[in-house]
């Protein structure tokens, strides 16, 4: 069987991706935040998965308000990277992997989440911008993406609960692929921040601190946490950090933290990173 | 496109106190379809060359209520919220104006580039005093207290 053998958690802040492709990694202001990405990439060069499961939202681009799934699946061979109003991204092209992505796709909807499947799409910063942090700038992205989009932007996003409850179906999905694969999921988005209006800038530092305590050693109370606590506490666009929710859902119930660091500011967010493995018995 | 842009009927919401912030519910959704549409259209080059052309006859292809329209001629960001708009919608019109995200934020905060970006350095806007209107102060005093952190 196909296993998963960690997660993954990291915000997709696009400044990090146009700092890294404008080669500003190492100016005074991105210098100490690329420090802390090293040891994230460094983990996973050793680990080298065969697939990731990226959970990110697209902002307004492979999707509209003409549509709006609550979760959509990718399962082409290959996303290419959107124009998000500016030029696409100079990073290579997303590759797929349909097998896993379709069995996926058939177990979720078996197991009663009811996936939107996609054949075509772009990918966004959301996307990307977790890779270039994971891998940094290979020519050829080091392993096949399945991406998994979260609607966040159009209110109301999916519960954390429901968020929690699709990643053990990931996982039930994934145990049950007649395959080797050993596979990563990422959960992408946060943290707190808020990006529109007069409060925009707000940063909880406190309230992000204990989101990474509870989803590591008490995920159910993080599951809990209702829509109007993320937007009150985590800033209106800090509601992303759902999606860190089917990241850990994905995995067991003891899990080894590998790493964690956070670093303020980043643009306008502050910025998370998480380590999660199933440990060496795995 | 007029069934989306009459107000929404108003029902309060637990999230309507959180000051400073436009919860893009169905209300909004609904408000901002055709301002949200247009800025959408920019993720295509040929359109933002329309724009750059000749942006009143550009806009003239969006159903816009005339106060969304003039939100947009006159790049009044915050108004454009109040009407709908959403921030990763509205940031495609900014960056098509060659603005970064933070000199967007500190035009809906009503503070210059420079004292934005010193209050993210100084650990960004706190939520104490800003977690609802009935214990938040006025936002100037707020972003000053946010910038007296840097």
């Amino acid at each position: 069987m196909a296993e998963i053998i960690a997660g993954v958690g990291t915000s997709h802040i696009p400044a990090v991706g146009a700092a890294i492709d404008k080669g500003r990694t190492q100016d005074p202001y991105w210098a100490p935040y690329f420090a802390k990405v090293e040891p994230v990439r460094q983990w996973m060069a050793e680990v080298k998965p065969d697939v990731c499961i990226v959970v990110y939202n697209d902002h307004a681009n492979a999707f509209s308000l003409e549509i709006i799934p609550t979760f959509a699946l990718g399962l082409a061979a290959e996303f290419p990277v959107a124009d998000e109003g500016y030029g696409p991204r100079p990073v290579p092209t997303v590759f797929g992997h349909p097998d896993l992505a379709w069995h996926l796709a058939e177990s979720l909807i078996l197991d009663e989440f009811d996936l939107t499947l996609v054949n075509e799409m772009t990918v966004d910063h959301g996307l990307t911008v977790p890779l270039s942090v994971m891998f940094g700038e290979p020519d050829e992205w080091p392993c096949p993406i399945i991406p998994l989009c979260v609607n966040v932007v159009q209110y109301p996003p999916p519960t954390g609960n429901r968020c929690w409850r699709l990643g053990q179906a990931i996982r039930r999905a994934v145990e049950s692929y007649p395959g080797a694969e050993r596979v990563i999921i990422v959960g992408t988005g946060g943290m707190s921040h808020q990006l529109h209006g007069e409060r925009a800038g707000l940063i909880n530092t406190e309230f992000d601190g204990a989101f990474l305590d509870d989803l590591v050693s008490d995920p159910e109370k993080v599951a809990a946490i209702s829509h109007v606590e993320y937007l009150r506490e985590a800033g209106s666009e800090g509601i992303e950090l759902v999606m860190w929710l089917v990241m850990r859902g994905a995995l067991s119930r003891d899990v080894e933290q590998v790493y964690r660091a956070t670093h303020v500011p980043t643009s306008n967010t502050h910025n998370g990173l998480l380590v999660l493995s199933e440990g060496a018995a795995r | 496109m007029s069934a989306h842009a009459k107000p929404p009927r108003e029902t309060g919401r637990e999230y309507d106190d959180i000051p400073g912030t436009f919860v893009f519910d169905g209300r909004r959704s609904r408000q901002g379809y055709a301002l949200n549409k247009f800025c959408m259209s920019l993720n295509t080059p040929a359109n933002r060359e329309l724009l750059r052309a000749d942006e009143a006859a550009y806009l003239d292809r969006f159903a816009l209520t005339p106060e969304q329209r003039e939100a947009v001629v006159k790049r009044d960001w915050l108004k454009m919220l109040e009407l709908g708009g959403n921030i990763y919608y509205t940031y495609k019109l900014a960056a098509f104006d060659g603005m970064t995200f933070q000199q967007l934020a500190s035009q809906q905060t009503g503070v210059t580039e420079e004292a934005y970006v010193q209050m993210m350095l100084g650990g960004g806007r706190p939520i104490e005093g800003n977690r609802s209107r009935s214990t938040s102060q006025p936002s100037a005093a707020r972003n000053q207290q946010g910038a007296a952190r840097g």
